[in-house]
């Protein structure tokens, strides 16, 4: 029973099936990026074509990394069957600790602007958001109280700690190479990397297409049509490209431009010098940080026991899972990624202030599910969760580009929500 | 009880367990041996669910021993059971849904690749390997078991308790949810898995079922042992009278509980 022999010969693959079905793709996913298309349009089509402008797109990108990689951590959160209301308050309360940290703590020992600052303050914000984390997921798992009040509670303590830390008072400026996590001029990361990066990007996903399918000739499974495999290859390839095109089609201000100029001894030419912006190192850390969080989630075994957790609490356990210790774990990387948000925020501000993160939580929880994270359990893609955010990112910026006041926006916005979650509904009862 | 000298494959001696005050299981004796089918009798709540999940490890007893193959054995949690050799189909199957027939089966016992990530692909042929053998028009290896019929759904349950090698199995009302046809397929395999030397428990409160299959009957009621016998040595009546009436017939051997 335990040679791994593929004895039976597997059947070949339904040969009748749509286009879709041959190439395997997410049809919630692609109705995600078709919905974003709209919005992305309706908005450039209004706006007179500001929109779909690099400069535009760019900033997007940006204001969308914070929200993001907070919503690919309340992913794992709600498919475990529970919810995360502190996140704001957490990231608000580790943002004023690295503020201080950078401007009076480290200082103190290593001067101003000494080159460790910066990684310290990362170090610090992701120990304190991850043993924040911990701590809120031992109450919820180990004492049993429900996960709802612990992060409410959270979400005041919290709150009231990032006051606390300074007596309310803003911490600014930040150390100048910790401001390259919050994107601006100093996070850009230029044309030459982000070039390197694309075809870094565009050469793994082609490894990675050719491995799975490798591996799995390799047992004799059914595998999609070679023509369908290509498909995806050059559409992510071109997506990857298309993407490096854009932000490297953003170029510096004049101002800043000149500056740069003349700091590396370069003549300022006459029409001015073409100086890309290139991807902002925050969105990189975005979707580093969903990469990661995808591979925790489908590849590795604490994954799979979070979305069987999710799935059926009670086989989880019969199933000699640890659950408790694993819902420890997920709110503890809850709280890591808080820490990673809290620096990005922190960063773009250029200032630490104890209401950092306000209603983020409300963001982080409506990313998730918009992007098809199911608040009954079990069901949820760290990819929509990261498009969540770029959707409702977009309509608010949107909104902001066309001058709509802010009571509006906030109008639009919940109704998107509520209709997101009812349109996912009709397509799950529709496919049952 | 039964003049077979091997040594027990399973053994509980004078299991209690209570919830809130109330004794749900009251000094049961069980045993089991190898290649033995005992069929474990009683009404709704007459405390056979909860005994087998004192072996399963799913609760912890409040009094009493477990011994296995005659040793002493600590089980306080499914993983030990396990170890033991020991496992279980559930009657509500205890699978996660949302999750794939390979992914059910190998739960909490996962492959892994040498970089410590999931091995789906080692983990989806050994799932086909053991689907072929137990229900060979089995094709929907890429879909969460929720989208199953029931019978595939007790398949992937039943998988999941023979692969790792049990040596003994407990079936909590393995045909509950079950039409004829697949009834006669579980019928069929505890047939087989016997002649492997596997003890087998099977609960049940369709006394035909067991009596097609089981060697001896342990007959419960309200949490008491009312008695174990050889099924060739009682009738079917006298057995309905041990679980309504917690009567104890000749041919049976008596427990605390017999009235």
């Amino acid at each position: 029973m335990t040679a791994p022999v593929a004895s039976t010969a597997p059947p070949p693959s339904a040969a009748s099936g749509s286009l879709l079905s041959k190439l395997e793709i997410d049809v919630r996913m692609l109705g995600m990026l078709a919905a974003l298309a709209v919005i992305w349009i309706g908005f450039d089509l209004l706006s007179g074509g500001v929109f779909l402008t690099p400069r535009n797109l760019w900033n997007l990108s940006v204001q969308t990394a914070s929200v993001a990689i907070m919503a690919t951590g309340m992913v794992l959160v709600i498919v475990t069957r529970n919810i995360d209301l502190s996140v704001g308050a957490i990231l608000g309360v580790t943002g004023m600790i690295i503020g201080v940290a950078q401007v009076q703590w480290l200082p103190a020992y290593l001067g101003l602007e000494h080159w460790l600052t910066a990684p310290l303050a990362v170090l610090i914000a992701v120990t304190v958001g991850g043993l924040i984390g911990l701590f809120q997921g031992w109450l919820i798992a180990y004492l049993g109280i429900p996960s709802f009040i612990v992060t409410l509670g959270g979400l005041l303590v919290w709150r009231g700690a990032a006051w606390w830390v300074t007596a309310g008072q803003t911490i600014a400026p930040m150390d100048t190479r910790f401001k390259a996590f919050g994107g601006g001029v100093e996070g850009a990361l230029g044309a030459t990397v982000t070039w390197v990066i694309a075809a870094l990007a565009c050469g793994l996903i082609v490894i990675a297409l050719g491995f799975a399918r490798r591996r799995r000739l390799r047992f004799g499974f059914p595998v999609r049509p070679g023509w369908a495999d290509a498909v995806i290859a050059v559409v992510a390839c071109v997506a990857v490209l298309g993407a490096a095109a854009i932000v490297n089609a953003y170029p510096l201000p004049a101002g800043t431009a000149r500056r740069w100029a003349e700091a590396n001894g370069i003549a300022w030419p006459e029409g001015g010098l073409f100086i890309p912006h290139g991807v902002a190192l925050p969105v990189l850390i975005a979707v580093v940080v969903g990469l990661i969080m995808t591979f925790i989630a489908t590849r590795r075994r604490f994954g799979r026991y979070v979305f069987a957790i999710g799935g059926n609490p009670e086989a989880a356990e019969l199933s000699g899972i640890n659950t408790r210790w694993t819902l420890m774990k997920v709110f503890g990387l809850m709280g890591l990624l808080c820490g990673i948000s809290a620096c990005i925020s922190t960063a773009r501000l250029n200032a630490a202030t104890n209401a950092a993160g306000s209603l983020d939580e409300l963001y982080v929880i409506a990313s998730a599910v918009i992007g098809g994270t199911s608040l009954a359990g079990g069901i949820g893609t760290i990819a929509g969760a990261m498009l969540g955010a770029l959707v409702m990112q977009s309509l608010q910026s949107g909104m902001v580009l066309l001058g709509v006041d802010t009571p509006l926006q906030n109008i639009v916005v919940g109704a998107v929500l509520v209709l997101a979650v009812w349109v996912d509904s009709l397509y799950r009862r529709r496919i049952k | 009880m039964q003049t077979n000298g091997t040594t027990p494959l399973v053994e509980m001696r004078n299991i209690s367990i209570a919830f809130g005050g109330i004794k749900a299981v009251d000094g049961v004796s069980v045993d089991l041996r190898p290649g033995e089918v005992v069929g474990l009798l009683g009404h709704n709540g007459a405390g056979k669910s909860t005994l087998i999940k004192i072996l399963s490890g799913a609760y912890k007893p409040d009094a009493g021993e477990i011994y296995v193959n005659g040793a002493h054995a600590d089980i306080s949690t499914p993983r030990d059971a396990k170890r033991y050799g020991i496992e279980t189909i559930y009657q509500t199957l205890a699978l996660a849904d949302n999750i794939d027939a390979a992914g059910n089966i190998f739960l909490g016992r996962e492959v892994l690749t040498p970089y410590g990530t999931l091995d789906d692909a080692t983990m989806e042929a050994e799932t086909r390997n053991v689907m072929a053998r137990l229900n060979p028009h089995f094709r929907r290896f890429k879909e969460p078991v929720k989208a199953l019929s029931g019978g595939q759904r007790q398949s992937v349950a039943i998988a999941r308790a023979i692969y790792f090698n049990a040596r003994v199995l407990i079936m909590d009302e393995p045909t509950a949810a079950l039409g004829p046809a697949e009834t006669q397929q579980v019928a069929d395999l505890v047939l087989q898995l016997k002649k492997e030397g596997i003890g087998i428990f099977l609960i049940s409160h369709d006394i035909h079922d067991v009596f097609g299959l089981a060697d001896r009957v342990s007959v419960m009621k309200n949490g008491k042992l009312v008695g174990s016998a050889n099924v060739q040595d009682v009738t079917q009546d006298e057995v309905l009278g041990m679980i309504i009436l917690g009567k104890c017939p000749p041919g049976a051997t008596p427990g605390p509980g017999a009235s």
